[in-house]
């Protein structure tokens, strides 16, 4: 099966950089992955350049900022290469971004079935009435109830729980290959959050795509994703099989792990992480 | 601590300089200042002394805008003249900014029954044309420039009024604001310690931007006649006293025309400037 | 003697059609020395019980009693004093055109109290924080450090009680970890009272004794750290909250 097993996506060496006052930053440095038909968490504190990982991908990096790489290919694409209006035909189509808070990415003056049925009109050219279709299905899809009565809602109108899910569905209703996630649960609470995670979960398995799982959480990425990249500094640390996060060798991985109040060993004091400055250039 | 100000103070100069409509407009309100403190040596003739024989002289080169009808040095009225905008102005600044932020910030602090009754004060000012409020105000407490300045000051506080609730309503729920509550903070000490510093910049910006149309009614009330009395040189009197003279003596018009256009451009551009380099929300 | 008391404690707001009761007569003590955690999700009205001991929400009815005297919705300076509350997000608490030395000098001046600098030199201290910080502003401040300061504000005033709300929830799980070190040290050095708010069951069980599990502005479970970490807890939706801090669970686990 060589269809299954080739990358979704394929980073090598790729640096995020913004040229300031004081000489050029790299908010990302020398970033290697791929990712396959999996769920590949990626973690790291603020200011890991996680964000920027997953913004630079979709070549929506700040206008500042400078992507610079050897290759990054998404599936037939050459992104390094692709012209804006490639990308913009691959944005919201071919490669979804799921962000933290719907609130800001749902048009506040259109209601939301509207702006679901709006991209498959924008990018599948689909008629109205097919698109009202298609969108009622996905809204059932990602267990909305009455998706009559949701289509007709503003963006103000639903909570935060169905925001993300109408996210989703808008999200995935171009049958995307590869989705974007950043931090889509944590503005959540527990119990919506368990049931958002089991909806994209099933939408991932169901239709054999590419996640790329963006967190500060560790037991949510470690519980929830195949795969985990940690960042520090712009770098990959490690990457590792999310069921073996607990025997992480790395030492910030591992502080990371030590630092975390945990229900099942608890302790008096919590290590602190003793932040050395080869992890910055490893 | 004042290394810091320092800084700050440095940084907003360099994002001036890096606006050249500001800058700009910042030089003409700085030579505003420059002229009206030293009118004395800047002005050629006494800008009060009449020569009839040397009645509406065009310019030349020893009145250099030329005569009025009185046979006054045009330029040396312009110059004392530039006193009087800038006495009114900062006057009437002095006067505006503390009422405006005083009604304003109880308005938006307290809330409730307070808020209604100081907001529909500030709307019964507001829903007036401000040059017809500051001409009834200045008709009826006499002409004069004390009382073109009570006048102005008037109509001007409402919009300030308005800005600073506003601002007050965004900080009143703020976290540092609810901790200095909960330890005992009272209400002066709030307003004044926690929502001033934060408000200056807005009301700064809106001051400035309002100077160009204070200066304006004091023009206009001058020109009719219930600003500054005579002798005392005022730019929108003399344009007024000029306008008899319009077709023959172009200069009495249009030189002090020039002067209240110049200075409400120069302050319009430094307040734009301003909001860009100052305000948070641009940052 | 409980250095907190809580009896029918009811918080409503809005009138008419708006009427929403957001605590529903709740009652609690609180030990001295303890650290009482209230847990729930948004809305649940865990904050607003935390803002009607702080004396931050005034419409409250019921009664409440705090180092043994019973307080009102208005409080007296040196009521307030004897509670200080730490709050969320650390960029948000701090003046941000006041320097720490003012933020701290604040309420030594509201509260006429003398030896100000000596008082604010120690309680940065206190809080790990170099005597040097009394000149730096927040924005140049870490988020850690910003919520040592805000940590140094509530201590000032040398309260019995600290009130958190959500303390560490904005912070990074490094940092978080320092933060949650620093009030275990304060508590056992000056045995000062907490009361916790959190979503985060896994700082619930590493910080409290007892928490109160809030679900629609009631109590369903009080339980202790041991229960928590046991698993021992006796409301299906105590053990919900348990499990979502461990993760994501699946629901094909779930059924099995």
């Amino acid at each position: 099966m060589p269809e299954q097993t080739k990358p979704i996506l394929s980073v090598k060496n790729m640096s995020v950089q913004f040229p300031s006052l004081s000489g050029v930053v790299s908010a990302v440095r020398n970033l290697s992955f791929e990712v396959g038909r999996e769920k590949v968490g990626i973690i790291g504190e603020s200011g890991s350049g996680k964000s920027t990982t997953g913004r630079a991908i979709m070549r929506l990096q700040p206008a500042t900022a400078r992507v610079v790489a050897d290759e990054m290919r998404f599936e037939d694409v050459d992104l390094l290469t692709a012209s804006e209006a490639e990308m913009r035909a691959i944005r919201g189509s071919r490669i979804s971004m799921i962000l933290q808070d719907p609130k800001y990415s749902l048009n506040p003056v259109m209601t939301v079935g509207e702006q679901i049925a709006e991209t498959v009109i924008l990018h599948e050219r689909l008629g109205r009435k097919a698109a009202r279709e298609r969108t009622l299905a996905m809204l059932e899809r990602v267990n909305i109830r009455d998706p009559q009565r949701v289509f007709n809602l503003y963006p103000h109108e639903v909570s935060g729980g169905m925001g993300q899910r109408i996210m989703i569905s808008m999200m995935l209703i171009s049958s995307p290959s590869l989705i974007i996630a950043d931090e889509p649960t944590s503005a959540l609470d527990v119990t919506v959050r368990q049931q958002v995670l089991s909806i994209l979960d099933d939408l991932i398995s169901e239709r054999n795509i590419g996640l790329i799982f963006i967190s500060h959480d560790l037991n949510l990425v470690k519980s929830f994703c195949d795969r985990v990249i940690i960042m520090y500094a712009g770098r990959i640390v490690e990457t590792i099989d999310a069921s073996k996060l607990d025997q992480a060798t790395h030492p910030y991985t591992r502080g990371l792990l030590e630092a975390l109040p945990s229900l099942d060993h608890p302790r008096d004091r919590l290590e602190v992480l003793k932040r050395q400055a080869s992890w910055a250039e490893a | 601590m004042r290394q810091a100000r320092l800084h700050k103070a440095y940084v907003l100069w360099l994002s001036l300089i890096a606006n050249p409509l500001a800058f700009a407009g910042f030089l003409v309100v700085v030579g505003l200042v420059l002229v009206a403190t030293f009118a004395p040596l800047l002005a050629n003739h006494d800008p009060i002394l009449q020569d009839l024989t040397m009645a509406l002289k065009p310019p030349s080169a020893v009145n250099w805008f030329g005569t009025d009808e009185f046979g006054r040095d045009v330029y040396s009225r312009l110059v004392y003249g530039a006193r009087t905008t800038l006495y009114i102005s900062v006057l009437v600044t002095v006067i505006v900014a503390p009422i405006g932020f005083a009604i304003g910030a109880t308005a938006g602090y307290l809330g409730g029954w307070v808020d209604v009754v100081l907001m529909r004060i500030t709307d019964i000012f507001l829903s007036f044309p401000s040059l017809v409020l500051a001409l009834a105000f200045s008709a009826a407490l006499g002409p004069g420039i004390e009382n073109a300045v009570i006048a102005i000051a008037l109509t001007v506080w409402p919009p300030i009024a308005r800005l600073a609730r506003a601002e007050t309503l965004t900080f009143r729920a703020a976290d540092f604001v609810v901790a200095a509550e909960l330890q005992g903070a009272g209400m002066g000490r709030i307003l004044f310690r926690h929502i001033v510093p934060l408000c200056a910049p807005s009301i700064i910006i809106r001051l400035t931007l309002n100077m160009s149309s204070v200066i304006l009614t004091a023009a206009g009330l001058g020109f009719l006649g219930l600003g500054a009395q005579p002798p005392m040189p005022e730019w929108g009197a003399m344009a007024a006293s000029g306008r008899q003279y319009l077709l023959d003596a172009w200069w009495l018009t249009t030189v002090p025309g020039i002067a209240i256009l110049l200075v409400s451009l120069a302050f319009n551009l430094l307040g734009d400037g301003l909001r860009d380099i100052m305000d948070p929300r641009n940052a | 003697m409980s250095i907190i008391s809580v009896n029918d404690l009811a918080v409503s707001f809005g009138s008419g059609n708006d009427f929403k009761q957001v605590v529903k007569n709740v009652a609690f003590d609180v030990e001295p020395g303890e650290t009482f955690g209230l847990v729930g999700e948004s809305g649940c009205g865990k904050s607003t019980v935390l803002g009607a001991l702080a004396g931050r929400i005034k419409g409250w009815s019921g009664s409440v009693s705090i180092d043994g005297e019973g307080v009102g919705p208005k409080r007296s300076r040196l009521q307030l004093a004897k509670q200080q509350m730490v709050f969320q997000d650390p960029f948000g608490s701090l003046h941000p055109r006041h320097t720490i030395g003012r933020t701290l000098l604040e309420p030594l001046e509201v509260h006429g109290l003398d030896q100000r600098q000596e008082r604010v030199e120690r309680v940065l201290r206190d809080v790990g924080l170099p005597p040097a910080f009394r000149h730096r502003f927040p924005h140049q401040l870490s988020g850690g450090q910003r919520q040592r300061v805000a940590i140094a504000r509530a201590l000032i005033l040398n309260p019995r009680i600290l009130l958190l709300d959500e303390p560490t929830s904005a912070l990074d799980v490094s940092i978080q970890a320092e933060i949650l070190n620093l009030l275990k040290d304060l508590q056992e050095r000056d045995k000062l009272t907490y009361v916790l708010v959190s979503h985060d069951m896994a700082v619930i069980a590493h910080l409290c004794n007892r928490v109160a599990v809030m679900l629609d502005g009631q109590f369903v479970e009080v339980a202790s750290r041991e229960q928590l970490l046991q698993g021992s807890v006796q409301h299906p939706y105590t053990r919900t909250l348990l499990d979502g801090s461990r993760g994501y669970v699946p629901p094909r686990k779930l059924a099995s």
